[in-house]
């Protein structure tokens, strides 16, 4: 602990009681990262706030002392978002989490940061209502960290992503102070905050409350699977799905050492000798979906499918899901180590960009394994390696970033939901100009002049902020009228 | 100071340096509700646009972007105005991915030419938007229509955006596929910015199929049935029939809630036939009816002419009753009878007032309706009360938006994008 923040300890065991602020270091290595286990950093200290009220106190401490503080949910982010500061303290929002209210009706709920995404569908369940984003960690991952990266799973085809179902948030501003941003209906009047929040990465504020949307349990869901001996057959099914007019709740694809990996895992029993496995899951009113499905069915036939099989029920339809969500998991049975990436390309590039990938994998004797949500053009191609292997890590370090230079190539993004963190700031050059980066930092410096809210995440130089005169032209009407509500 | 013949010439050879399409601006056609500007650019590119800028901030000039104007006479007039940039030159569709349900489009297209682009492939922007306005206008006013309801606002569809800053320099976020987390998200920022943090040239929107069919409920209730209305209102939208508008209009003389249903021809037929089920059995005795033809609030309303006042009203569905009454009330206690429409089943609703209103009843409306709708302090907030066109005087005693959560970030934001306050000044609520 340096001795700015050991001078912070008695005010922040006042604030959130002597049990939730951990100076022990042994403690503290639990926190020294999230799910990108790559990077690490035991943080100074650690406090568990109870309350909004608290987080504020913390935050203000912080802020006073000039010491950098971040944020964290559950810590299953996959790009170092929530890595903590050796110099700093990490807030962590696991004990705040309850769901606040439902209001079924308005189909709204308010919910505490460190609420589990699946815990708000369950708590909504009863009112026939669920909460649409459905990151693959839905099980652990917390709201307030789906917020703060915008965070997707496979069903944001559809539905869209968390910034899609959020409506109004309470914020910790970096300088400590508690405010709302939106009217809570979605609405915005003035700027776009909660947009502008959502997906900040931990960057402008610490989450308090978040008001979701929930959307009505669909009428049925049907999924089908189907086998292809190659990906590129499989994804002729995806674009003939598309040009038919059918935007499918999913659409997921595994290649053949992906679908390995998950038969050795979970023995989920896909296709055997199948090359590639495509998911599509059709949601929605029972007669939109029986037709959508009789024409899904046909493309699937028609693209070269070697089996194809349909589930209608929740059990079914989760043996079917078996193998594509334990993919990640799965792949630890192949390979000691592996490198996940988030790349996006335009869906019609998929296929030249796979083959792209095959021929990096090759020539580097690296294995690849892919797995992707095909219908929006997000690849999670898993790079394995044996880092017992000398010059293995580096060379699959190097597939990796080669991997998302084709994406970028082919005009897509280097993440399509993990975030950029501190594992990807240094592929964002090569995405966006400098011009860009800076004016994304105007954003950044309004929020926090001082950068001490998780610093060093997403750009890869920060921008000196500096002070902004403001130089009004006249005094508008309303402040001559007294109305507090100019901006 | 001599400044008319010594610094405008040196303005005008500035401006026409930076792009060569440069005129003096017309005193009537050019205005902005009286504010007169000086000069009107027509800028052919970003390069253009972005010459302009620093043109523009070399010799500190108030800016106002324009596209075809359809929506510059909503909001407040802007409290200076030497420079108006208008995007018209730049109208084209410049790359439509119909395999990837993608457009990008430069800011002066016209929502009708993207439209009929985008039609070739059985496509389509799911807002319903005037089409003589600009791709430009649309974003950075954050104009809807019914779809709302189902496909959101501009900045729900609009994945990529080019924009110019008040200092001239050129700047993107997002990009041109529809999942994509790299960065801030700029465009959630300039939707609904109005022109005040700078200049929008290029957007890039995920687009969805056309329906292949699309059918209105519609139900008919007496103007008092408020309760039933309200009650159908939230049954329509709550239903896993999923609607992609459910609308409301009301006025002194009629009551009507309205549901858009749209998806295959035998889909959208059932669908459509459970719907009415479902509306009439929400309470009250509503005429319940099939169409194809949109429902329109405007066409209930007999020579329906631009409305003098525009308030949005925004709400959690469940308090749709309270609203109800109290609009009613703010009505009758100000004596004005609005004519409330909107998709009120995605929790907001425009109440509008007719030319001639004197302006202390419409301003002692919107007081008396904010003052209504107001939630006890502590909770979070439920909504708001925007005026969102209104004569200045209106503007002046009502304030266009009441309070406003994070109104200091609000601030903080324009110091950052445009610390001279040159970039629509005056507009939102701010100078």
């Amino acid at each position: 602990m340096t001795t700015s923040t050991e001078a912070l300890v008695p005010r922040l065991r006042e604030v959130c009681g002597p049990g939730n602020v951990i100076t022990d270091p042994l403690e503290l290595r639990t926190y020294e990262c999230d799910g990108l286990t790559s990077h690490r950093s035991v943080p100074a200290l650690a406090v568990l706030p109870g309350a909004a009220s608290e987080v504020a106190s913390v935050v203000a401490t912080c802020a006073a002392a000039g010491v950098p503080f971040v944020a964290r949910g559950s810590g299953t982010g996959l790009s170092g978002g929530a890595l903590p500061r050796e110099d700093g303290v990490l807030i962590v929002m696991s004990r705040m989490r309850s769901v606040i209210e439902i209001d079924p009706v308005s189909r709204r709920a308010v919910v505490e940061p460190g609420v589990t995404n699946l815990s708000v569908s369950k708590a909504a369940a009863p009112f026939g209502l669920f909460y649409a984003p459905d990151p693959s960690s839905q099980v652990v991952c917390s709201v307030g960290g789906n917020v703060a990266e915008n965070s997707g799973g496979a069903h944001c085809l559809k539905h869209g992503f968390t910034v899609h179902h959020v409506t109004g948030l309470e914020i910790v501003t970096p300088a400590g102070e508690l405010t709302w941003l939106g009217d809570g209906t979605g609405v915005a009047s003035g700027y776009d905050l909660v947009g502008a929040f959502t997906g900040s990465e931990g960057t402008l504020g610490i989450v308090t409350k978040i008001v979701v949307k929930l959307m009505p349990l669909p009428e049925v869901v049907h999924t089908l699977l189907a086998a292809y001996a190659t990906t590129a057959e499989g994804g002729r099914a995806v674009s003939d799905i598309i040009a038919a007019g059918i935007v499918p709740a999913a659409i997921e694809m595994m290649d053949a050492l992906s679908i390995e990996a998950a038969e050795a895992a979970v023995h989920c029993n896909y296709p055997a000798g199948a090359g590639a496995v495509l998911i599509v899951e059709l949601d929605g009113p029972a007669s939109e979906v029986e037709a959508e499905l009789s024409v899904v069915r046909a493309i699937c036939e028609a693209a070269g499918a070697t089996e194809i099989r349909a589930a209608d029920d929740p059990a079914q339809r989760a043996v079917i899901w078996a193998g594509r969500k334990s993919a990640f998991a799965a792949v630890g049975r192949i390979s000691p180590s592996f490198i996940v990436q988030d790349g996006v390309v335009p869906r019609t590039s998929l296929g030249a960009v796979l083959a792209r990938i095959a021929s990096l994998s090759s020539e580097a004797g690296i294995r690849v394994a892919n797995v992707f949500h095909a219908g929006d053009g997000n690849l999670h191609p898993l790079v394995l390696y044996d880092d017992a292997i000398p010059g293995q890590e580096a060379a699959a370090e190097e597939v990796s970033g080669q991997i998302l230079d084709a994406c970028l190539e082919a005009g897509g993004s280097i993440t399509g939901e993990h975030g950029v963190g501190v594992d990807k700031s240094r592929y964002m050059p090569k995405m966006f100009t400098s011009a860009d980066l800076d004016t994304m930092q105007l954003v950044r410096c309004a929020f926090d002049p001082a950068n001490l809210c998780n610093p060093g995440k997403i750009f890869p130089t920060p921008r000196l902020c500096g002070e902004v005169p403001g130089r009004r032209r006249a005094p508008h009407p309303a402040v001559a009228a007294g109305q507090a509500e100019i901006f | 100071m001599d400044t008319e013949r010594t610094v405008v010439p040196a303005i005008r050879d500035a401006l026409v340096a930076a792009c060569p399409v440069v005129r003096s601006a017309d005193s009537a056609a050019d205005a902005i509700a009286g504010v007169v500007p000086s000069f009107v650019a027509f800028p052919a590119s970003t390069q253009e646009a972005s010459a302009l800028l620093r043109a523009a901030a070399a010799f500190d000039l108030a800016v106002v972007p324009r596209g075809t104007g359809t929506g510059l006479g909503w909001g407040p007039p802007p409290s200076a105005c030497d420079l108006v940039i208008d995007l018209q030159a730049m109208d084209q569709v410049i790359e439509h991915a119909a395999g990837d349900l993608v457009a990008r489009v430069q800011a002066g297209a016209t929502i009708g030419h993207l439209a009929s682009v985008l039609g070739s492939a059985g496509q389509e922007l799911a807002l319903d938007v005037p089409a003589d306005a600009t791709v430009g206008g649309v974003v950075a006013t954050g104009t809807t229509g019914p779809r709302r309801f189902r496909y959101g606002a501009p900045r729900d569809l609009l994945i990529g955006i080019t924009i110019v800053r008040a200092d001239g320099v050129v700047a993107h976020s997002g990009g041109k596929v529809v999942k994509n987390v790299a960065g801030y998200d700029l465009g959630k920022l300039f939707s609904g910015s109005q022109g005040t943090l700078g200049l929008i040239t290029e957007a890039t929107f995920r687009l969805h199929p056309r329906p292949a069919a699309v059918a209105w409920v519609t139900a008919d209730y007496g103007p008092s049935s408020l309760g039933a209305v309200a009650s159908a209102v939230a049954s329509a939208a709550g239903s896993a029939l999923v609607p992609s508008a459910v609308e409301l209009a009301w006025s002194a003389a009629f009551l009507r809630m309205g549901v858009l249903l749209e998806g295959s021809e035998s889909g959208v037929a059932e669908r459509s036939g459970r719907m009415a089920e479902l509306v009439a059995s929400a309470g009250g005795t509503p005429v319940v009816a099939r169409s194809e033809v949109p429902f329109r609030w405007f066409d209930l309303v007999p020579a329906a002419g631009a409305p003098a006042v525009v308030v949005r009203v925004s709400f959690w569905v469940s308090r749709l009753p309270g609203v109800l009454e109290a609009l009613a009330a703010a009505g009758a206690s100000a004596g004005v009878e609005p004519v409330v429409s909107g998709p009120a089943g995605a929790g907001v609703l425009y109440a509008c007032l007719e030319p001639g209103v004197r302006e202390e009843d419409a301003a002692r409306f919107v007081l008396v309706l904010r003052d209504a709708l107001a939630v006890p302090a502590g909770s979070g907030p439920r909504g708001s009360v925007a005026v969102l066109a209104a004569p200045p005087a209106v503007m002046k005693a009502a304030g266009a938006f009441g309070p406003v959560p994070g109104a200091a970030l609000m601030r903080s934001i324009k110091d950052q994008f445009d610390p001279g306050h040159r970039m629509f000044p005056g507009r939102l609520g701010g100078s």
